[in-house]
């Protein structure tokens, strides 16, 4: 077999494998019985997701009072849990349009599974800004609706810009997976054996029949999609960043945020990926399409990210110092050693050194360990957004006006049940879709090249 | 075959065994002056536009307008708002701050333009359509996993049943079908 260039580039998948045995391994679960576990996970998943919807009934009925917010605090678990979900959609966007442009075919057996999540991350998200206006029966007060009081937004509000970049973000992306899934949808539709699975798989497909016409605008408006998701993804992170950074208050206004921001959201969504992935390649038996390779080109993002985040978290302390302005310099030393440092330290070593431990080849390669590392990660990446948003609050230019901030036993549980509504959906999807990409897979093996075997 | 029922043929349609022997069957046809054909793949086979002769997909042309529309759009709404439908003073800052307004701007133009790709692929590609001659062929339901498809189409002027059954034989094709409407 000839190769193109002389150096040996890992194999995307197990090499051996045919057109066919990829459509067979990937469409294994969807057509298979559903596997016990499932149903336990499910039960759970839905039983947390309960948890939310009542939390949620008991928030609208009683008022933000059942929250543990304060005076000088009056952002908690609410916007954490915002940023914490939008942050972890990012991974999936990075994986499905900035990978895709750059070329990096490794990407092609993630990325199905990497949108999903960040399509179910930004839905958690956007319970939390729709809760967190208290009263949520006058959400569409966001949104430039002509109404009978003729008022309108104001649109030089970074909140309101908010409610434009994530329902943007949320469209696109679910736009972006939906096409990626026609031709796949298609092949489950042509393999269903059941009339019903055959009606309801063919009418999500839309018909699809493979037309090379229709591939070139499919792959066109593919490409589109990538390029127009890359400087998305980017600017909805700023722009969440905004909502701290345009603001006066010491320890947010700082012009690093953006990128900052940017470099977190990538970094705490990649561990997402990790941590479902191990767990899903391992259950489903796709380890000849998600290889180790996948998981360590993911753990070396995370090393990268990782590091970016350190450095960010290093330069906001130098700035403080460097601005000479005290209540800046204040409120970072407050954060580090102050009544939050649990929180803070708590940061640092899930954020700054844990992902460290990637530079060594035997750790980011083993399993175990980096899905222990991912899961730290998750764990940081949480703290960093309560930081961010308590820390700066709760001892603000007045002394006389702080306060402790503690969630109630109603933050906790809807924070719990958050991760419900995710997992329910995601279960869902590992039921009922193919979570690799199946054409995109078969597009980049060997044997799709039509010089394949060639001698040059 | 008689005269009325040959206006109900699709075309004639076969199978091949992979992407190196389908871009050459779609070259030779493309060489031999024939158009209205075409193949059918379970992922797009690179270099197979040039191998049919298409010209490339006009596509990006309209996400331009779509995301111009969306830019426009975008400006026009809030500078309405802002300087003439409600009025806010907020800090003293002037009415029309166009400053401000650029993350809407550009949250729209993505947006408008996302829309325009995709709806505008499914038009131009006149889906969803469930219904469709080739899905006739007895072997179709592999053209979504792992089968090569070539459908030479009835409409093409060149197409003459028996010369195109004969032209995929030689080609090496297999599962020869004439498909009807």
């Amino acid at each position: 077999m000839q190769n193109e260039s002389t150096v040996q580039r890992p194999h995307l998948i197990t090499p051996g494998i045919n057109f066919k045995e990829v459509s067979d391994i990937v469409c294994k679960p969807v057509e298979d019985k559903t596997p016990k576990w499932w149903f336990i996970a499910f039960t759970g998943a839905v039983s947390l997701l309960l948890l939310l919807l009542s939390m949620l009934s008991y928030l609208i009925w009683e008022g933000v009072g059942v929250w543990g917010l304060n005076n000088p605090v009056a952002w908690g678990f609410d916007i954490v849990n915002f940023v914490f979900w939008v942050g972890i959609g990012h991974a999936g966007t990075l994986i499905s349009a900035i990978l895709f442009l750059f070329k990096q075919k490794w990407r092609m057996s993630i990325n199905r599974f990497a949108e999903a999540m960040t399509i179910f991350a930004v839905i958690c998200a956007l319970v939390f800004p729709g809760i967190h206006v208290g009263r949520a029966w006058l959400d569409f007060y966001l949104f430039p609706i002509p109404n009978q009081m003729a008022m309108w937004p104001n649109f030089r509000s970074p909140l309101l810009w908010d409610v434009f970049a994530v329902s943007t973000y949320f469209s696109v992306s679910l736009l972006f997976w939906f096409v990626g899934l026609i031709p796949d949808l298609a092949v489950i539709r042509d393999r269903a054996k059941t009339k019903t699975k055959k009606m309801v798989y063919g009418i999500f497909a839309l018909g699809w029949r493979g037309a090379n016409r229709h591939w070139q605008n499919y792959e066109k408006a593919y490409l589109l999609l990538a390029a127009l998701a890359t400087p998305l993804v980017l600017s909805v992170h700023s722009i969440v960043s905004f909502d701290f950074a345009v603001s006066q208050l010491p320890g947010w206004h700082t012009t690093i945020f953006p990128p900052y921001f940017v470099a977190g959201a990538i970094f705490s969504g990649f561990a997402m990926v990790v941590t479902l992935m191990v767990l899903a390649r391992e259950l489903f038996g796709l380890k000849d399409l998600i290889t180790l390779h996948h998981l360590e080109c993911m753990n070396r993002i995370i090393l990268a990210t990782g590091t970016m985040v350190g450095y960010a978290y290093a330069m906001e302390f130098f700035t403080a110092w460097y601005s000479g302005n005290q209540y800046e310099a204040f409120a970072f030393v407050n954060r580090a050693f102050g009544p939050y440092a649990w929180a803070y330290w708590i940061m640092i070593s899930c954020n700054v050194i844990s992902p460290q431990l990637f530079w060594s080849k035997r750790i980011r390669t083993s399993i175990p360990l980096m899905f222990i590392i991912s899961i730290f990660v998750n764990i940081g990446m949480w703290f960093e957004r309560f930081v961010i948003t308590v820390t700066s609050l709760h001892a603000d230019f007045l002394p006389s006006s702080w306060a402790y901030y503690s969630p109630t036993w109603v933050d906790l549980c809807t924070l719990a049940g958050s991760f419900g509504l995710f997992f329910t959906l995601f279960l869902l999807f590992l039921k009922f879709l193919p979570m690799i990409a199946i054409s995109e897979v078969k597009g980049v093996m060997p044997e799709a090249n039509p010089h394949h075997g060639e001698a040059h | 075959m008689s005269k009325n029922t040959q206006h109900n043929v699709h075309g004639v349609m076969a199978e091949f065994k992979g992407p190196r022997e389908i871009m050459q069957a779609a070259e030779h046809f493309r060489d031999a002056g024939y158009k209205d054909f075409e193949v059918y793949t379970p992922f797009p086979v690179h270099g197979m536009d040039r191998a049919m002769g298409l010209k490339p997909s006009k596509l990006a042309w309209f996400v331009l307008c779509g995301g111009a529309t969306g830019l426009a759009f975008g400006l026009t709404l809030q500078t309405w708002v802002a300087t003439s439908a409600y009025k806010l003073t907020i800090s003293g800052k002037p009415f029309f701050s166009y400053q401000a307004f650029v993350p809407v701007c550009f949250e729209l133009m993505v947006l408008f333009s996302a829309f325009t790709a995709v709806f505008g692929m499914l038009i131009m590609n006149g889906l969803p359509r469930w219904y469709h001659s080739v899905f006739k062929h007895s072997t179709f339901h592999k053209a979504s996993s792992h089968g090569f498809f070539l459908c030479i189409e009835a409409r093409d002027k060149k197409f003459d049943q028996q010369a195109s059954i004969d032209l995929l034989q030689g080609l090496g094709a297999t599962n020869i079908e004439v498909v009807e409407d």
